[in-house]
């Protein structure tokens, strides 16, 4: 079982690749702040569903579950 | 890094080749005149044996890749683009609900779609809202367990014959995506003539004017029906639309090859004037570059790479790019026979510069390249 400070610093990394102008912070808020776009939402669940297999469905189609790098971590740990 | 096809997606080659080759090709130019293709045709197509391929059958189970998809999408392109482009919006649909449907809307539609008993079709465009769709007017208004849509849906590929649509309206301010059938009070489809290229996509406005739809109706959650929803169909749109660009470069190079071997000016084939094959060079090597394009999206797709997103954006702009310049040089080569429907270069300028407009205008996929590139 991965650890949830290993979760987070893999999904940072993969954040960090495309918010290149921001030191980004674990509650940040990501997409109600438009820090990150439609685009890039589809992108961050094709890289949960493959780094930790695990399969984003219909009914995980809430903000609450992607709005922040705590956020997300959270919903990657419930899944996995 | 292995670059070359599985024995398997070498034999769906041979064989798509070979459908395409007697079913379509030979009426291609009279599906354009008529502006109509049959629907046992697209019905055919659409079937588990073709591009039914990636959706699940009955057991659940997936027939095959997207790269013996992209193959496919290839074969149809290069002899119909508008063909391509129903079955294109036939698969975005499909794609939309595999990954974002409901369980009844996955049970009921998916079989369906797959077996071509239910054809389908996307509905973003609106009269004034192309590019912009963030912005689009069509509205949604929740009340007493149902949704009621009003509104206007413009170019939509296949909408004289789909089935069920999906449709992007706003709910509340928050874009969100509704299957709707054809025959639902409040939808009035209203077919679109004479256009230059896609002639025989049967394209159609649809007015929604108080059509009310259950909940069982909203694919995906409120809010994400276009940075989910959407965007898993614009995605494969532009994976189908990327390949139908290498397939319409393909023709033009093989219709050059064979014009060019055969014509002669001033005592010699056309094929020995530099300046012609300095047009055919440039059709080969932009073929092949948009065609290892085209593999890698496939291969992202078909791993699920998050950077699928990208690479087939890239795919498409470039596809679609080379295909109009493929078509433009195939009329210059072909002099005034090009310009003529005797000749089916000229058809095919027609239906490459519409590939450059649609699954997002290349405008919009330079913009997405270039911020990926900062």
């Amino acid at each position: 079982m991965m650890k949830t400070d290993e979760i987070k610093e893999e999904i940072k990394k993969f954040l960090s690749k495309y918010i290149k102008k921001t030191d980004l912070e674990d509650d940040m808020e990501l997409f109600t702040s438009r820090l990150i776009n439609s685009l890039f939402a589809m992108q961050l669940v094709l890289y949960l569903e493959k780094q930790y297999k695990i399969k984003v469905e219909n009914e995980d189609l809430d903000i609450k579950n992607f709005n922040t790098i705590n956020l997300i971590t959270a919903f990657v740990e419930r899944k996995i | 890094m292995k670059i070359e096809l599985s024995s398997s997606q070498s034999e769906k080659k041979e064989k798509f080749i070979a459908f395409v080759n007697n079913e379509i090709t030979p009426y291609a130019d009279q599906f354009d005149r008529n502006e109509k293709i049959p629907k046992e045709i697209i019905q055919h197509l659409t079937s588990h044996e073709y591009a039914g391929m990636i959706l699940p059958d009955k057991e659940g189970n997936h027939n095959s890749d997207m790269i013996s998809y992209g193959l496919l999408c290839e074969e149809i392109g290069k002899a119909s683009a508008s063909l391509l482009s129903i079955i294109t919006v036939h698969g975005m649909v499909g794609q939309s609900l595999l990954k974002w449907g409901s369980s009844f809307q996955k049970e009921y539609w998916l079989p369906k779609l797959a077996k071509g008993e239910a054809i389908g079709a996307f509905a973003l465009t609106e009269p004034h809202i192309g590019s912009d769709a963030k912005n689009i007017g069509t509205s949604a208004i929740f009340s007493n367990g149902s949704y009621t849509l009003n509104g206007k849906k413009k170019w939509i590929s296949c909408g004289q014959m789909a089935d069920i649509f999906l449709i992007i309206a706003q709910c509340d301010g928050k874009p969100s995506a509704f299957l709707i059938e054809k025959d639902q009070p409040g939808l009035s489809i209203l077919p679109i003539h004479d256009m230059m290229g896609f002639k025989s996509a049967m394209l159609a406005e649809l007015h929604l004017d108080g059509c009310i739809v259950g909940e069982k109706n909203l694919v995906g959650r409120l809010g994400f029906g276009f940075s989910h929803v959407g965007t898993t169909a614009l995605n494969h749109g532009r994976y189908c639309i990327g390949w139908g660009g290498v397939g319409i470069a393909q023709a033009c190079l093989d219709a050059s090859l064979d014009y060019t071997a055969k014509r002669k000016q001033f005592g010699t084939y056309l094929k020995d004037h530099q300046l012609i094959k300095r047009m055919i060079a440039d059709m080969v090597t932009n073929i092949k570059a948009a065609r290892m394009l085209c593999y890698h999206a496939g291969y992202l797709n078909e791993t699920g790479d998050p950077d699928l997103i990208m690479e087939t954006s890239i795919a498409k702009y470039f596809a679609s790019k080379i295909a109009t310049k493929a078509a433009n040089d195939a009329v210059q080569i072909h002099g005034a026979n090009g310009c003529s429907s005797k000749y089916p270069v000229e058809r095919y300028m027609r239906d490459a510069k519409i590939l450059e407009i649609i699954e997002g205008s290349n405008e919009i996929q330079q913009v997405i390249i270039a911020d990926y590139a900062y």
